[in-house]
């Protein structure tokens, strides 16, 4: 609590003291079904003598009964200020539609609190401590038996969370909305209550006019229809019904002496020994309360499933379906005796050592474990040995330990790649400190969402990252990599310099180190659809890529590797490799020459080279630079590997080229699991020679052709590396994957992944983490990818397109990789995207080219190309448009955004002007 | 069976006989279908009416004021009347079942149709004479369906084929005269019917009509195109040179409107060569779900559209 005085009481208006009866709710409010409300009279001896108050409440209770079900538990909705049980209408209506399905039965019970809503107005003060009282007087009366589950929003979030506190024995579980049970020592209140405490405010903003209640009706994203808006006005029409508004802002016990502080500390102490399962919907676009409460009842309730919704703000329950994502919720885990079978079962295993497992047993090496090519800052490459990488891990790591950073505290690092990240994330690891890692490519706008979204407790970063974070109010203490003036310092808001932290920890003394099973790393890269998930690794499973990058690549101790891809380079260290970055702009892939790479082979004697599509393609473009010397140097390459997305066999071929004695990989994988299957050059042409199956698959089918249904295509990626196991789920006719986890050839689905170094779960996304679990086999791991291809009968995978990009036609589902292979088959065009436009389940095929001779415009194809195109493809397409450019992923060029490109499609088809895509 | 002697009710007679039925066809002008049975009269005239439809079982009625101009009240005399007359006659004559040959445009507002099923007919909302009666029938239709009278209004979009001197004989003209304007960019989709397609798509309708009376099913080949590739592949099947010249859609759709309203203060015996209906069908996408129609009515296009455009060619004799 903010050590503020204390100020005299607040004062309200005299209307706000005002009694009135409880009534009913006017019929005629949107999405509130009249039958569910109920007056229930309380008798309460707390005052020492008999004093009975009504409350108005929403209570399926009768309607289950009707139905003829008997509940499984109660939810015991509460809200806060300034609402009333209107806002648990959704929920109400959704448990008892899911009771009369014949799923599980709640019974949900949302109150007007007393002063509030339609229950009594009684014109008596209710601090927080009474509050919590009423509402147990209430359950009582109800005669309320377990279990029961707890669901809060706003103020409504501690009271409920002290009735679970008093009630033990009835409690099952807590569901929270956006809501908060302490004021953080660092944070200030948040200014929109600030304003309304202001006792000059406090009576007029909040009882004599509405503004207080207008204010939280506009928080809605997207704004609240005029007649929801007015349905949460209803039971405060005039002063004399808002008193309960204005007195439950006085309430808020912004001082340690106010005189709700010490219950508020009771309940935020209290749920600290909470065992039960908990849930918190979270709408991060709140002005008051804001993810720093978050991040505070995480602390307390750390075991609690959490699901952000980006977009979403405090009146989160009007902007999401946060119904469904409840029961859904509850289905799952509240109740012990229900059958868990979805991804359920951590997965345990891991790595065989730490990742630091080198850094100690080389401690001692004067061999090279680092170089850069080009340090920060300019001039010779420098170069560390393994006894200067191990001791600067270790100083770091005790310095950092010294200032504060702990074992679960989050780091985001926003130091460009080299060997200070490298000292950074392995003393970090070290003390198990979780490292945030945003990819650059995300632009500033989704790193800034993925920084707020993990809310870091330290940042530790490079003059640009630190400017970015300074402007852009990123959280957390921040440390620079480098000394900047005084003025500079402070402005940055910067509390430490590396060599500070280095100084702090001269004598290396360590805090113990984490284990397997604990978070090592949140990695954020964007998606193919929305803002970028974080995706959360332990240190078994990171040290499980590393042996997954042994057992494939050979990458061991003593291993040169040139690390031109950062996310396998940075675990050079823990392979025991020495690895060199290339002189490049690690955010511009495409900077990398073939000189580059040549010099960097050389420096270290690589034998392994790993680089992502956009280098390797300037790599190959740049090659008429190199001499004879460099030549030679390539030449010593045993194996090289284009990471990040697939690659066209002429480019790996040329690659190969350049390194004669290397075999060349590319890899499958994605940031949830970094090397899923793996395929050479060799066996690109082995898979190009073979025709790929068309059986078991309505993919394709065309209704009016008479040619061979053509196979699904797709592009091989290879056979799933040694660790890892991959199946698919066929898809439904709506593209849906339904279909049981297979290993049959020919099934064309949702590829889902397991292995030892898949992610753990997405950082609070629990709704996505579920998503991404569902149907997976009981007690095991499995990654659903949101790829869509098949496996043939080698065992080989073809991926065929990305989830969303499924095309549902009448006859059947479409991917769109193979189609648009035999598109490009056709000699005028040079690269193709087959889309769907319509309605799900009756889609029509839209083919999209860019033409070997550019187009000036966009355009119908001409006759020719139309019917050439056609012929190729195997399938009925409604229209064949010409295209200057085919719009791009922004992070992979590579990558055609179909999402976009089918709206656009479905636009010109539609008769709307020929604009480009 | 009414209105045998057009384009498409020549085309559903023959399917009908063929099937096996005694097909007594009902119309101004001799149907010349082999092995049916011409009564000649109008749909205007309820004793003529009367008698046509006396001792048959069921009834399929498709004729129709279809012209894209004329006076409001010719229209709903032919469509409206004409179709309240043969309901009466057929419940008089104990007829079991009744196919209503009807239209996508008694649901179409003027905008795009892009994907959807038969919506309901609304006379409030379809675009022109024609469309606005064919709705006010349907409806009428549709009511009378019951356990004695099974009604079914099926409703083929854009039918064409050899011999159409509708759709494809005008554009074909028209293209050869150099006057046959492309709307807009001409790539809205439409899908359309091939003529075999839609007599076998009526046949089935009268077939299932047990199961299926009292609904509406629209009958497209299920194959969208853009605009310019029909117009051209219509115009290259008749040898023709297709259309070059652009009319925006926009312009199009007012030049529709004034040629409307010259229309009615000079009224002619030719059609006005475009209306505002006809623009707005040639520029916005017209395209249909067709799952229901296909599972329901135990039917699926014959003819595919690039047979259809063979088929076509060939009767131009190429």
């Amino acid at each position: 609590m903010n050590r503020a005085p204390a100020p005299v009481s607040y004062r309200l208006p005299r209307a706000a003291a005002t009694p009135a009866p409880a009534t009913l709710p006017p019929a005629g409010l949107p999405g509130m079904d009249t039958a569910f409300s109920r007056l229930v009279p309380v008798v309460s001896d707390a005052s020492g003598h008999p004093v009975t108050r009504t409350w108005h409440l929403l209570d399926n209770g009768d309607r289950l009964a009707e139905l003829g079900v008997t509940p499984v538990g109660t939810v015991l909705c509460v809200h806060g200020n300034p609402t009333w049980s209107y806002l648990w209408r959704e929920f109400v209506a959704s448990a008892t539609d899911a009771a009369a399905n014949g799923a599980e039965a709640w019974r949900v019970i949302a109150v007007d609190q007393l002063e509030m809503g339609f229950s009594e107005r009684s014109g008596v003060r209710r601090p927080l401590a009474t509050r919590v009282r009423d509402l147990g007087e209430l359950t009582d009366t109800l005669g309320l038996a377990g279990p029961v589950v707890t669901f809060g929003h706003d103020w409504g979030g501690s009271i409920s969370l002290g009735w679970a506190v008093d009630h033990p024995e009835l409690l099952a579980g807590v569901m929270l909305l956006n809501t908060a049970v302490h004021q953080p020592e660092d944070a200030p209140v948040p200014a929109p209550l600030r304003l309304a405490l202001r006792s000059s405010v406090l009576g007029r903003g909040t009882v004599t006019t509405p503004a207080f209640l207008e204010t939280t009706l506009a928080l809605a994203h997207p704004p609240l229809a005029g007649a929801v808006k007015q349905a949460y006005r209803a039971p405060y029409l005039g002063a004399a019904r808002r008193g309960g508004i204005g007195a439950f802002v006085a309430d808020i016990p912004v001082h340690d002496a106010h005189e709700s502080a010490a219950e508020l500390a009771r309940i935020s102490g209290g749920i600290r020994d909470l065992t039960v399962p908990a849930l918190m919907l979270w709408g991060p676009t709140d002005p008051i309360f804001s993810d720093r409460y978050l991040d505070d009842l995480v602390d307390r309730l750390p075991h609690a499933d959490v699901h952000r919704f980006e977009g979403a703000g405090h009146l989160v329950m009007e902007d999401v379906d946060y119904a469904a994502a409840a029961l859904t919720w509850l289905g799952d885990r509240a109740l012990p005796a229900a059958e868990q079978n979805e991804g359920e079962g951590r997965w345990e295993g891991g790595g065989r050592n730490p990742l630091w497992h080198y850094l100690d047993e080389l401690q001692n090496s004067d061999e090279t474990a680092l170089i850069d090519m080009a340090p920060p800052g300019g001039g010779a490459p420098r170069v560390v040995s393994w006894r200067l990488l191990s001791r600067r891990v270790r100083q770091l790591a005790c310095g950092l330990d010294r200032l504060g950073v702990r074992k679960g505290d989050r780091v985001s690092l926003l130091i460009p790649p080299g060997a200070d990240l490298t000292a950074v994330l392995y003393a970090c690891v070290r003390i198990g400190a979780i490292v945030v890692v945003a990819d650059a490519g995300l632009g500033l706008r989704g790193l800034t969402r993925a920084v707020r979204g993990a809310r870091p407790d330290h940042v530790i970063g490079a003059a640009p990252g630190l400017i970015a974070a300074r402007a852009l109010d990123w959280p957390g203490q921040k440390i620079s990599v480098a000394r900047f003036p005084r003025a500079a310092m402070r402005a940055l808001d910067i509390s430490a310099t590396l060599a500070e932290v280095i100084a702090l920890g001269v004598d290396e003394q360590l805090p113990p180190s984490p284990d397997p099973g604990d978070t090592a790393a949140v990695l954020f890269t964007s998606g193919s659809t929305g803002p970028a998930k974080g995706v959360v690794y332990t240190h078994g499973q990171l040290a499980a890529v590393s042996d997954a990058l042994y057992a494939q690549y050979g990458v061991g101790r003593g291993t040169g590797l040139v690390a031109g891809f950062a996310p396998f380079a940075l675990l050079g260290p823990a392979l025991g490799a020495r690895s060199v970055t290339p002189d490049m702009d690690v955010t511009k892939p495409k900077t990398l020459t073939a000189a580059s790479v040549a010099a960097a082979v050389a420096a270290i004697d690589a034998t392994v080279v790993f680089l992502s599509p956009a280098a390797l393609a300037n790599v190959v473009a740049t090659a008429d630079s190199l001499t004879a010397a460099d030549h030679a140097s390539l030449a010593g390459v045993a194996s090289f590997l284009s990471a990040g997305a697939p690659v066209s066999e002429p480019l790996l071929a040329a690659a190969a080229r350049l390194m004669p004695s290397a075999s060349a990989h590319t890899p499958y994988g994605m940031t949830e699991g970094l090397l899923m299957a793996d395929i050479t050059l060799d066996g690109i042409r082995e898979a190009m020679a073979t025709t790929s199956p068309s059986a078991g698959s309505s993919a394709g089918s065309p209704s009016n052709s008479t040619d061979a249904p053509a196979g699904p295509g797709g592009v091989c990626v290879g056979r799933a590396t040694a660790t890892t196991r991959i199946r698919t789920s066929a898809l439904d006719a709506e593209g849906h994957a339904t279909g049981a986890l297979s290993e049959a050839a020919g099934v064309t689905g949702e590829i889902v992944v397991s292995a030892p170094h898949v992610e753990d779960h997405y950082d609070r996304l629990w709704l996505t983490d579920r998503a991404a679990r569902r149907g997976a086999v009981p007690g095991e791991r499995w990654h659903r990818t949101g790829d869509v291809g098949h496996l043939d009968a080698a065992g080989r995978l073809w991926v065929e397109g990305r989830l969303p990009h499924v095309i549902t036609t009448a006859t059947g589902v479409v991917t769109p990789v193979g189609p648009e292979q035999r598109v490009e088959s056709v000699a005028a065009v040079a690269r193709a995207a087959v889309v769907g436009i319509g309605p799900a389940g009756t889609q029509q095929v839209v083919a999209v080219v860019e033409t070997v001779a550019p187009a000036r415009r966009v355009a119908l194809a001409d006759p020719e190309l139309a019917a050439a195109v056609r012929a190729a493809v195997g399938l009925p397409l409604a229209a064949v448009l010409v295209v200057p450019h085919l719009p791009t992923d922004i992070r992979h060029n590579s990558k055609i955004d179909r999402t976009r490109l089918g709206r656009w499609a479905a636009g010109i088809l539609s008769g709307a002007r020929m604009i480009r895509p | 069976m009414t209105g045998a002697s057009g384009f498409l009710g020549r085309a559903v007679a023959t399917e009908i006989a063929a099937a096996g039925h005694d097909v007594r066809a009902f119309q101004r002008r001799p149907s010349g279908v082999p092995g049916v049975t011409d009564l000649l009269g109008s749909v205007t005239a309820p004793d003529e009416v009367l008698r046509a439809v006396a001792g048959m079982d069921a009834v399929v009625h498709l004729a129709a004021k279809v012209s894209l101009a004329g006076s409001p009240a010719d229209f709903s005399a032919v469509n409206v009347g004409g179709t309240r007359a043969l309901l009466a006659a057929a419940a008089d004559a104990g007829a079991s079942r009744f196919v209503f040959v009807s239209s996508p445009s008694v649901a179409h507002a003027g905008t795009s149709i892009i994907g959807s099923d038969a919506e309901p007919a609304d006379p409030a909302r379809a675009r022109g004479p024609y469309a606005r009666t064919k709705a006010e029938a349907e409806l009428l239709a549709l009511a009378a369906d019951s356990a004695d009278l099974r009604v079914v209004a099926v409703r083929p979009h854009l039918v064409w084929g050899p011999g159409d001197t509708q759709l494809v004989a005008r554009i074909v003209e028209r293209a050869r005269a150099k006057r046959l304007p492309l709307l807009g960019h001409g790539a809205a989709l439409i899908d359309t019917t091939y003529i075999d397609n839609a007599a076998s798509a009526i046949a089935a309708a009268l077939e299932q009509a047990a199961a299926v009376h009292g609904r509406s099913y629209v009958i497209t080949n299920g194959e969208p195109r853009p605009v310019a590739e029909l117009l051209a592949g219509m115009c290259a099947a008749a040898g023709v040179p297709a259309p070059a010249w652009r009319v925006p859609a926009g312009a199009a759709r007012c030049a529709g409107a004034l040629i409307e309203a010259a229309w009615h203060i000079r009224p002619g015996a030719d059609e006005p060569p475009m209306t505002r209906f006809l623009a707005e069908q040639l520029s916005t996408a017209h395209w249909f779900d067709q799952r229901r129609t296909r599972s329901e009515l135990h039917w699926k296009p014959a003819v595919s559209l690039d047979e259809g455009f063979r088929r076509l060619a060939a009767s131009y004799g190429r």
